[in-house]
Parts: C-alpha cells; sequence; structure tokens
C-alpha cells in the first residue's frame, strides 16, 4: 500500500516537472499565475529583454487593485495619487494586450483585489498550484489548492516558463475543533492561531487547516482564515475540499461548459487520508476563541476585546506599544479611534460587508470617526448595491468606494494620518503600513463596526446586530 | 547578479525584531516600473522625518553606513509582503548579506534572487552579532560559513545557491533550459 498523503503531498506530487535533488530544488508546475500591476512590470521586462513569449498565457490572469484609485472619476479622470501609479495601471494594460492576457481592468465587471476575484470567477480551484506576486495568495488555499506569494523575479519566471524552482516545504496541520462562541468570527479565529503558534511560528511550512470549525465555515470565512497563514509566518494555507467547496463553485462563470461532477469527484479525493502525517501538529481549542483585536505592530500581538493589554516582554514590544500609544495593564475596550476601514483581501467579501452592515444600520458612526467601505470587487459592489448595502453604511455616515486593496497598504493615497489610530479589517498593523505614523488595531468587521458606533473599540457581543432585509 | 565568494565587512545593527518589508520600504515607494534606484527609498520612515529631514539618531545615517554590507537583524527579518522592492533596497543601500536567528521565507527567496544572501545563525550568534554593532565579520559563501569574535560557524546554503552566487547566475536561464521537461510534463498532465 503507499503511504497516506496529505492535501499537501498530493498536489506537490502531481506538479513535480523535475524532484528536488541533492544538486537542485524541484521544479515545481504552476496552474494558474495572478499577475496585478505592482509586482509584475518588471517580470514582463525580463521576457522583453530575453525576447522570449509569455508560455502560457492562458494560465494569466490580471487584474488592478493596488494602486487604482477608490475614488470615482472627476470630469473623466481617475484621481490617481501620483502619475506614476497611473502609468503603472497603463503598463499592466500593454503589457497583457502584448502578452495575450486576459485582463480585468477598468471596464471589466469582474476588476478587483487579485485575491477576491480568483475565487468569484472559478479560475481558484481545488488541486491547483495558483502563485502571484503577492503574499496573500494563500487566500486561494481555502479552495484546497496550493496556493502561495512570489516575488518579482519568480513572477519573471512563471511567465517564461510556467513553472518555479522551489524546495519543499514543511508541513502543518492546525485543528481548531468545537464551538466557537458569540460574535466569533473567521477572522477571529484566524488571529488567535497567529497569536498561538507565533507571528514567524509557521515559517518554512505550509499550513491545512483541518477540526469541525473550520469545516464549519463558509468559503469565505476559510478564504479569510488561509488568507492571514501569512501572518503566522506561513508560505500557504490550505483547506481540503468539501461539499462547502463544491456549493461555491459550481456555478461560477469560468467552470460553465465543463463537467463538473466528473470535476467533484476528482476534487474530493485531494482531502488528506486519515493517517497522513505532518511535521507538526497544533490543537486549538474552538470555544477558547473570543473576539480578537491587536494592540501592537505585528499581528501576532492581539487579545480578546475584553481583554488587557499584557506587560511588554522585550524591547520589541515596548517600541510598539510606544508606537501604538497604549499603556500595558489597560483594558483596549474603550480607546480611542479615528478611522475605520472595512475592506482588503482578508474581509471585503459580501458576508463581510453584510455582517459589518447588520451592526451599522440605522445608527450612526460616532462623531470625529470617518468609516471607509471599500469593497473586494465589482462583483461584491454590485451584490452589496442589489441588496441595498450601500445605503445602510451610507446612511450611517461611512463612504463607500470603488473596490481596491486601498487603505490595506495606503499605496493609492487612502491613508491613515500620521498618529491616527485606525481598527480594521484588513491584514497588518506593522508600524506605517496604513501611511505613515498610522496606527492600526486589526480585527473582525463584526468588532470594527461596533468600535465605529462608539468611537473606541467596542465588543461586539454587547451591540445590537439588526437583521438585514435582501432587498 | 554580482558574484560573491567570500566578503568581509563591518557590520550595520538593527537589534529589532520582526522587522516587516514596510519598514524595508514603505508601500508608497512601490508604485514604479524600474528595478534598481531604490536606495533612498531604503528604511525611509525610519531615516528621514515626515519633512524629508533625516533622523539624527539612525544608524542608517551614519555617514559610512552605505559601505557596511552586512546587516545584522533581530528575529523574523523580512515579514511581511513579498515585495521583491525590499531586497532591492538593501542592495541598492550596498547590502550584501542579512545576517539573523530567522528569516521570512518570501524575502528570503527574493533576496537571494537578488543577489542578497540571508544568513541565518543560531540565537546565541546572532545576539552577540546584535550587541557588537561594527563587529568584523566574513561569509565565505564556498565554505558555507560566518567567522566573527574569533569563530567560524556554518550556515545553510544549498549547493544550488552556493553555485549561483559563487559564479552570479540567475535562475531563469536554469528553468529555460527544462524545457523539454516542461513540455512532457504538460503532454502529460493535458492531454493524458
Ligand atoms: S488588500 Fe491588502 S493585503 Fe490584500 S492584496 Fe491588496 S494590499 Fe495586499
Amino acid at each position: 500500500m503507499s503511504q497516506p498523503q496529505s492535501l499537501f503531498d498530493k498536489i506537490w506530487a502531481a506538479h513535480e516537472v523535475q524532484p528536488e535533488s541533492s544538486r537542485a530544488p524541484a521544479i515545481l508546475y504552476i496552474d494558474l499565475h495572478l499577475i496585478h500591476e505592482v509586482t509584475s512590470p518588471q517580470g514582463f521586462d525580463v521576457l522583453r529583454e530575453r525576447g522570449i513569449p509569455v508560455r502560457r498565457p492562458g494560465r494569466t490572469l490580471g487584474t488592478i487593485d493596488h494602486s487604482t484609485p477608490t475614488l470615482p472619476p472627476r470630469d473623466g479622470v481617475r484621481p490617481y495619487v501620483t502619475e506614476q501609479a497611473r502609468i503603472q495601471v497603463e503598463t499592466l494594460k500593454n503589457n497583457c494586450e502584448e502578452f495575450g492576457i486576459e485582463l480585468h481592468g477598468w471596464d471589466s465587471p469582474h476588476r478587483g483585489i487579485v485575491h477576491v476575484i480568483g475565487p468569484e470567477l472559478g479560475v481558484s480551484q481545488p488541486g491547483l498550484t495558483i502563485v502571484c506576486g503577492d503574499s496573500h495568495t494563500s487566500t486561494h488555499g481555502a479552495f484546497g489548492a496550493l496556493a502561495f506569494g512570489i516575488g518579482t523575479t519568480q513572477v519573471g519566471h512563471v511567465l517564461a516558463t510556467q513553472c518555479l524552482l522551489m524546495g519543499r516545504p514543511k508541513s502543518m496541520r492546525v485543528s481548531v475543533d468545537g464551538e466557537t462562541g458569540k460574535g466569533v468570527t473567521a477572522k477571529d479565529i484566524v488571529l488567535h492561531i497567529i497569536n498561538h503558534i507565533g507571528v514567524d511560528g509557521g515559517t518554512g511550512h505550509v499550513i491545512e487547516y483541518a477540526g469541525s470549525a473550520i469545516r464549519g465555515l463558509s468559503m469565505e470565512g476559510r478564504m479569510t482564515v488561509c488568507n492571514m497563514s501569512i501572518e503566522a509566518g506561513a508560505r500557504a494555507g490550505m483547506v481540503a475540499p468539501d461539499a462547502t467547496t463544491l456549493d461555491y463553485l459550481r456555478d461560477r462563470p469560468k467552470l460553465q461548459g465543463q463537467d463538473f461532477d466528473a470535476l467533484a469527484e476528482r476534487w474530493l479525493a485531494l482531502a488528506s487520508d486519515a493517517d497522513a502525517s505532518y511535521d507538526r501538529d497544533v490543537q486549538i481549542d474552538a470555544a477558547e476563541i473570543a473576539p480578537r483585536v491587536t494592540y501592537g505592530t505585528h499581528p501576532g500581538m492581539s487579545i480578546p476585546v475584553d481583554g488587557v493589554i499584557p506587560d511588554p516582554a522585550s524591547d520589541s514590544d515596548r517600541k510598539a506599544l510606544e508606537y501604538m500609544g497604549l499603556d500595558s495593564n489597560r483594558p483596549i475596550s474603550g480607546h480611542d479611534i479615528d478611522v475605520v476601514f472595512i475592506g482588503s483581501c482578508t474581509n471585503s467579501r459580501i458576508e463581510d460587508l453584510r455582517e459589518a452592515a447588520s451592526v451599522v444600520a440605522g445608527k450612526q458612526v460616532a462623531d470625529g470617526v470617518d468609516m471607509l467601505v471599500v469593497p473586494g470587487s465589482e462583483q461584491v459592489r454590485i451584490q452589496a448595491e442589489a441588496e441595498g448595502l450601500h445605503q445602510i453604511f451610507e446612511n450611517a455616515g461611512a463612504q463607500w468606494r470603488i473596490p481596491g486593496c486601498s487603505m490595506c497598504l495606503g499605496m493609492n493615497g487612502d491613508i491613515v494620518s500620521p498618529g491616527a489610530t485606525a481598527i480594521s479589517t484588513s491584514n497588518r498593523n506593522f508600524e506605517g503600513r496604513q501611511g505613515p505614523g498610522a496606527r492600526t488595531l486589526l480585527a473582525s468587521p463584526a468588532t470594527a463596526a461596533a468600535s465605529a458606533l462608539a468611537g473606541s473599540v467596542a465588543d461586539p457581543r454587547t451591540v445590537e446586530i439588526s437583521t438585514l432585509e435582501v432587498a | 547578479m554580482e558574484p560573491m565568494t567570500r566578503l568581509t565587512s563591518t557590520t550595520l545593527v538593527l537589534p529589532e525584531e520582526n522587522i516587516d518589508t514596510d519598514q524595508i520600504i514603505p508601500a508608497r515607494y512601490l508604485t514604479t516600473t524600474a528595478s534598481s534606484g531604490f536606495a533612498d527609498a531604503a528604511f525611509r520612515d525610519w531615516r528621514f522625518d515626515a519633512n524629508d529631514q533625516p533622523i539624527g539618531d539612525c544608524v542608517l545615517n551614519e555617514p559610512d553606513a552605505p559601505n557596511r554590507k552586512i546587516l545584522v537583524a533581530g528575529a523574523n527579518f523580512g515579514c511581511g509582503s513579498s515585495r521583491e522592492h525590499a531586497p532591492w533596497a538593501l542592495r541598492d543601500f550596498g547590502f550584501r548579506v542579512v545576517v539573523s536567528s530567522r528569516i521570512a521565507d518570501i524575502f528570503s527567496g527574493n533576496a537571494r534572487n537578488c543577489g542578497v544572501l540571508p544568513v541565518v545563525v543560531s540565537e546565541e550568534d546572532n545576539a552577540w552579532l546584535l550587541a557588537n554593532p561594527g563587529a568584523e565579520v566574513t561569509v565565505d559563501v564556498e565554505q558555507g560559513t560566518i567567522e566573527f569574535n574569533d569563530r567560524k560557524v556554518a550556515f545553510e546554503l544549498d549547493e544550488f545557491s552556493r553555485y549561483r552566487f559563487m559564479n552570479g547566475q540567475d535562475v531563469l536561464g536554469y528553468i529555460l533550459a527544462q524545457g523539454e521537461a516542461i513540455d512532457a510534463y504538460e503532454q502529460r498532465v493535458e492531454n493524458p
């Protein structure tokens, strides 16, 4: 009998063009290459320098998201933050035209954050190897794909050869079993996991998320969890395909005209064998997870929203608290905020927007707080507007924007002012991530929305949640 | 990339843990389509204040900082985004080697691809290096060793990377040369 294999083992083995040897790493075949404007231009330059084509344009898909303005055109002109940003977007358009690559640009109803549109279109499928010049490519692992971020030199490699040179990562299984408590979302689960294994606890590993609490999540929730694998240092995160996966994928545009039942059978067989082994196994009790919020300058520094900021354990911790303007041994709840950001590839899908809208519906964002809601894609925007969510946000005093990465990394000019504190549904709270001197607290959409109403960090379990009527 | 066999330099030390790629190069410097010219952007917000004035006590602003080819940093260096602009910025600033007790995966790969050598040492060795800024350190790529404080310790360097650093060779040529194997793979998987 053959060795029991994990989901990761199966995908890795199926994609080895050349196995690892003592002389060189493995050559791994890449099924899907997602590209965006920021990390691709220098990759295309390499092709031109060498005079070679894109090997498989049909396995490559582009979108614009990072440098794109989220305010509508003024007098027909898109308000780019700089001319350079506009040129960067133009460059991707030209590169895609020159090399024959499908691009979801300004005029596409599928444009959006790269990690939101891949799943929506149905190109992110179980069993595939998926890469993108972006560390949150781990998001697509929610479908049982091996998906990870690469650098720009590697973008060039994949464009030219559809392959990557890669050492085999180690494997880790994180099982979350049991029932989660009231108000606990996928975001809280992953913040808990990162805090538990450490911000570099996943370095060198691919994580498989398992257990009943993970199985119980929707695809949106699984994407949120896999998305933040990189914040624990992991190369990738994945969840085995099951009925939830199939239900999500069945009607997706890029799967039409295919024998779905045959695909489904193949996909379900990818699940890890019962006695597959992992280099590391981590167990988490779902009942111990509370709604969480970060208080420091990396995503591992989080506490329950009703918890107390711990004493710094190192100089780095001390520096982080100083940067954040927070004192230890004080509750985080009640700490004043200036900005609320609902968006990013972690939490900008329709479920996330519904979650936030159900908290703010019929209420008002606190005076002096700016709240920005940025849907992850055109499809999410269209759906949200059909459900009237944009109106709920606007009536509460929030701004409703055009899809993009926006304030997650503040590249497009959507930034938090120096010294101001934002509570954000994004994935990174590094110093200056949301703008020079900006302070970031990471939380779920529900916690961020509850905090918007209070004007300070608030526990989502203490606010009234409206049942939204789908318009 | 420039070949590197053996390199001796004094170190520059950044003792902070978890130095992420947003620190190494802030996002506002990523709206470029070029792959060089990032020296000014390296650690921009550590080196300059909001009015673009140099911050006095930042070691990266010391006049001989660009001559120090070896950066020693606290654990988990290079975490965060996959932007290759981060090692490009370190390279353009003048660093050829980054030493830490833990270096993030994507950053490590990117650094190797642009000729910056990641060297992972034990926590004890890193603690000594962090405590002795400006120490003279030699990195020997051929032997895979790092020498400091009259000690010589081995670090992990795979055969392939060693060859590439010593010969200044990039990876693309190697993968392109496997064209037949890639053809065969596609044939097998796509037309079974
Ligand atoms: S939303 Fe943020 S994390 Fe996601 S791809 Fe955009 S910049 Fe990266």
